[in-house]
C-alpha cells in the first residue's frame, strides 16, 4: 500500500531508526532529520546490554515483558548482531539470595526463562567471578552494538526509500492555526536553512525531547536521567553479569569485544547536552562492578562516558531508579491541542522496534489509516549496506 | 553540573580545528577555541563542550564514546586517533590540532563520507561476530553452543587515513580490508578462493610497502600490518600447492 502522506521525523536515535525502517514499511513517504551524527545521543552511548527484562522483573513488569518480547525479535530481525552469551544475575551476599524468589517469579509473570545455577557451576562458568558467589540465574541477556544494530535499520529503510539526513537540525516548527505543518531546517554541512512540509510531524528525539517540543509550545514529561558508564581493558567476563537484587549503581557488566563495560549511576539534569562526568559516579563503578568481577577494579580504564536516559516523569514526585522504563507516545492534538506532532519518549535501546511501532500507529490513527505493522518479520539488511 | 575540577588540575588547553562547510566556510580555515581539560577530558569531551556552549555548528562524528563503534577517527596534532579516547593533556601541547581524517573525501568540518570505505570493507566479508577467545578454560551454561565476541576491527578508518600507499593510490582496499580478509579466511567464514580473488590483484595485498603505520595506529589491537603479511603467506602457501597439484 502506498500513501502520499510525508512524515517528518525528528531525532536519529535508535528509536528514529526502528521508526523510519517501520513508516517506510507501512508505505508512507519519509523524512528524518538528526542535528549530528546518527546514534550520536542517547543511543550511542547507550551500555550495550540487550536486557533480558531481567533487571525490571520485580518492580517494573510492564518494561520487563516488552523487554523480553523484543530481545526475541530483534535476534530474530538482525541475526549475527549480537553477542549471544546470556546473562547471570549473581547473588554475593544473603541479602542477595533473599532477593532470589522474588526474582524468579517476577521472570515467570514475565515469561523470561531462567535457571538456577550453583556456586560452584557459576565459577565454573565465569573463572574471575567475585569466589563469594552464592548462586546465579542463568537469563537470556546479550550484548548489542549501539551504533551498528541502529544502522541496520536505517540501511533497510533507506534502501525502502527513506531520505535520512544527518548533520540537518531542527530550529523552529512551522505551525499555521494551532497545526504543526512541518519544520524550520538548517543544514549543519552547507550553513543553509530551508523548510520541510509535514503530514505529521514524530518527536523522536528522546532526553531532548521536551527542547524540540517547546518549538510548537507543546509539553512533554521527560526528564533526562543521566547515567555513568566506565569502559575497562580485558574481557572478564563471556556472559553479562548483573548483581541479584533490586536496580542499583554498578550492578551490570557488559562485555563487548575485548572491553567490560560496567554501569550505571542515575541523577537527573536539566539540559540533556551538559551532562558532565562526576568523579564519584566513574569510582563507584570501580567499586560496585569489583564486588561481581574483582579483577575490573584494577584494570585499565579505556573510557568513561553519560548517557541520558529519556524517562518519563508523568505525576511529578518519582525521580532516578523509581521512573518506570516504558515508553509513551503523545498526541499533543489530545494532550496540548496542538494538531499534526507527535512525540516517542521513554523505553530502552532494547525496545526500539516496539516503540516504533507503537508511534507508527498513532500516525496511522491520526490519518485515519489502517495499515499493519511489519517489522517484526522483516529481516534487516547489512550495517554497511546504509554506504551502499 | 560541570565538568571542571574533577579528576586532578585543570589546564587550559586551545583547540585548533580545522572549519568547513561546502559554499559556506570555503576554502577551509582553522578557528579556535578554549576548554579547561582535567586529566580524562578526552578530544570528544572537548569537542562536545565547544558545540554546546561556543558553536552550535560543529560538526563531526561520535557515537558510542567509547572506542567500540569506529565512528570518532580524526587527526589529533597530525596523529590518527579515536577522539573518544584521545586525552586531552595526553598531547603534552598547549595547543592541539584537531583535522579530518585524510582517507575519505571531506563533507564538512570534522566529518568524513564513510562510503568508500565501507565498500572495500564490504567484500571482505568479515562478520562482525566470531567465537570468543578468552577464558578458554570456562565452562558453557546450557543453551549457549560457543561464547561469541564482536570482531576487533571497529572500521573507524585510520588505518587508511595514516596509510601512505591509501593516501596515493585511492583504490588500494587499504589495512582494514586486507586485515578483515584475513580474518574471513582463518575463521572460515569465506572460502579461501574466494578471499584470495578479493585480495590478490595490484591494489590488494601486494601494494602494502609495510610501513606499518596502521598496526600503530590501531585503536582496536587490530594490528592490520601483521595481518596483510600473514595473508601474503597464506596466499603464497595456497598458489604453491595449487601448483603442484597441478604438475
Amino acid at each position: 500500500m502506498r500513501t502520499t502522506y510525508h512524515v517528518v521525523v525528528i531525532g536519529g536515535g535508535s528509536t528514529g531508526a526502528a521508526l523510519v525502517h517501520d513508516l517506510v514499511l507501512r508505505g508512507f513517504k519519509v523524512t528524518l532529520v538528526e542535528r549530528g551524527e546518527l546514534t550520536s545521543g542517547t543511543a550511542g552511548r547507550h551500555h550495550g546490554l540487550l536486557h533480558s527484562g531481567g533487571r525490571y522483573a520485580v518492580n517494573d513488569q510492564e518494561s520487563a515483558i516488552e523487554c523480553i518480547e523484543e530481545n526475541i525479535i530483534l535476534r530474530k530481525i538482525a541475526p549475527g548482531s549480537f553477542e549471544e552469551n546470556d546473562g547471570l544475575f549473581v547473588a554475593i551476599t544473603d541479602e542477595d539470595v533473599a532477593y532470589l524468589d522474588k526474582f524468579l517469579a517476577g521472570c515467570e509473570t514475565c515469561h523470561i526463562p531462567t535457571r538456577v545455577l550453583t556456586a560452584a557451576q557459576v565459577k565454573r562458568l565465569e573463572p574471575h567471578i567475585n569466589p563469594q558467589v552464592k548462586l546465579a540465574v542463568q537469563v537470556p541477556d546479550a550484548t548489542m552494538d549501539c551504533w551498528r544494530l541502529p544502522m541496520r535499520f536505517f540501511a533497510t529503510a533507506k534502501h525502502n526509500g527513506a531520505d535520512i539526513r544527518p548533520y540537518n537540525e531542527v530550529i523552529g516548527m512551522l505551525i499555521t492555526a494551532g497545526t504543526v505543518t512541518g519544520v524550520r531546517v538548517r543544514s549543519h554541512v552547507t550553513g543553509q536553512e530551508y523548510d520541510l512540509k509535514a503530514d505529521i510531524v514524530v518527536n523522536a528525539t528522546g532526553a531532548w525531547a521536551e527542547k524540540v517540543s517547546e518549538m510548537a509550545h507543546a509539553r512533554v514529561p521527560v526528564k533526562p536521567t543521566p547515567g555513568v558508564m566506565v569502559a575497562v581493558r580485558g574481557r572478564w567476563c563471556n556472559m553479562v553479569i548483573n548483581r541479584l537484587n533490586k536496580p542499583s549503581d554498578g550492578d551490570i557488566i557488559v562485555p563487548q569485544r575485548g572491553l567490560s563495560v560496567i554501569g550505571t549511576t542515575s541523577w537527573t539534569v536539566e539540559d540533556p547536552d551538559r551532562l558532565g562526568l562526576p568523579e564519584d559516579h566513574v569510582r563507584r563503578m570501580f567499586e560496585k562492578g569489583g564486588e561481581l568481577i574483582p579483577a575490573v577494579k584494577h584494570a585499565p580504564m579505556r573510557a568513561a562516558w553519560a548517557a541520558a536516559r529519556p524517562l518519563i516523569a508523568e505525576g511529578g514526585a518519582q525521580e532516578g531508579r523509581e521512573l518506570p522504563r516504558t515508553f509513551k507516545c503523545f498526541d499533543h492534538k489530545v494532550r496540548d491541542g496542538i494538531e499534526g506532532l507527535v512525540t516517542i519518549s521513554g523505553g530502552k535501546g532494547t525496545t526500539m522496534r516496539a516503540m516504533a511501532e507503537a508511534t507508527a500507529n498513532v500516525v496511522c490513527d491520526k490519518l485515519g489509516l489502517d495499515i499493519p505493522c511489519r517489522t517484526k518479520e522483516v529481516v534487516l539488511l547489512p550495517y554497511w549496506a546504509y554506504y551502499q | 553540573m560541570n565538568q571542571h575540577g574533577r579528576f586532578g588540575p585543570t589546564r587550559p588547553i586551545t583547540l585548533k580545528i580545522l572549519r568547513y562547510k561546502p559554499g559556506f566556510i570555503d576554502p577551509p580555515r582553522y578557528d579556535t577555541f578554549q576548554v579547561q581539560a582535567d586529566p580524562l577530558m578526552t578530544v570528544l569531551d572537548a569537542l562536545e563542550e565547544i558545540k554546546a556552549t561556543a558553536d552550535s555548528t560543529l560538526l563531526y562524528r561520535h557515537s558510542c564514546h567509547h572506542a567500540s563503534c569506529g565512528t570518532c577517527g580524526m587527526k589529533v596534532n597530525g596523529r590518527e586517533q579515536l577522539a573518544c579516547v584521545a586525552r586531552l593533556v595526553d598531547e603534552g601541547t598547549d595547543e592541539v590540532v584537531v583535522e579530518p581524517l585524510g582517507s575519505a573525501p571531506l563533507v564538512a568540518d570534522l566529518v568524513v563520507d564513510m562510503t568508500p570505505f565501507a565498500l572495500h570493507m564490504a567484500p571482505s566479508g568479515m562478520a562482525l561476530v566470531r567465537d570468543s577467545e578468552f577464558m578458554p578454560e570456562a565452562e558453557r551454561p546450557a543453551g549457549v553452543e560457543r561464547y561469541t565476541r564482536y570482531e576487533d576491527c571497529i572500521e573507524c578508518n585510520i588505518c587508511l587515513s595514516a596509510c601512505p600507499v591509501a593516501n596515493t593510490n585511492p583504490g588500494f582496499i587499504g589495512p582494514a580490508g586486507l586485515a578483515a580478509a584475513y580474518r574471513a579466511l582463518v575463521t572460515g567464514e569465506r572460502p579461501a578462493a574466494e578471499v584470495f580473488a578479493y585480495v590478490d590483484h595490484d591494489d590488494g595485498v601486494w601494494r602494502c610497502h609495510s610501513a606499518m603505520e596502521c598496526s600503530a595506529v590501531c585503536p582496536s589491537d587490530v594490528q592490520p600490518g601483521h595481518k596483510i603479511m600473514a595473508l601474503r603467506r597464506e596466499l603464497v602457501a595456497y598458489k604453491v600447492k595449487r601448483f603442484f597439484k597441478r604438475g
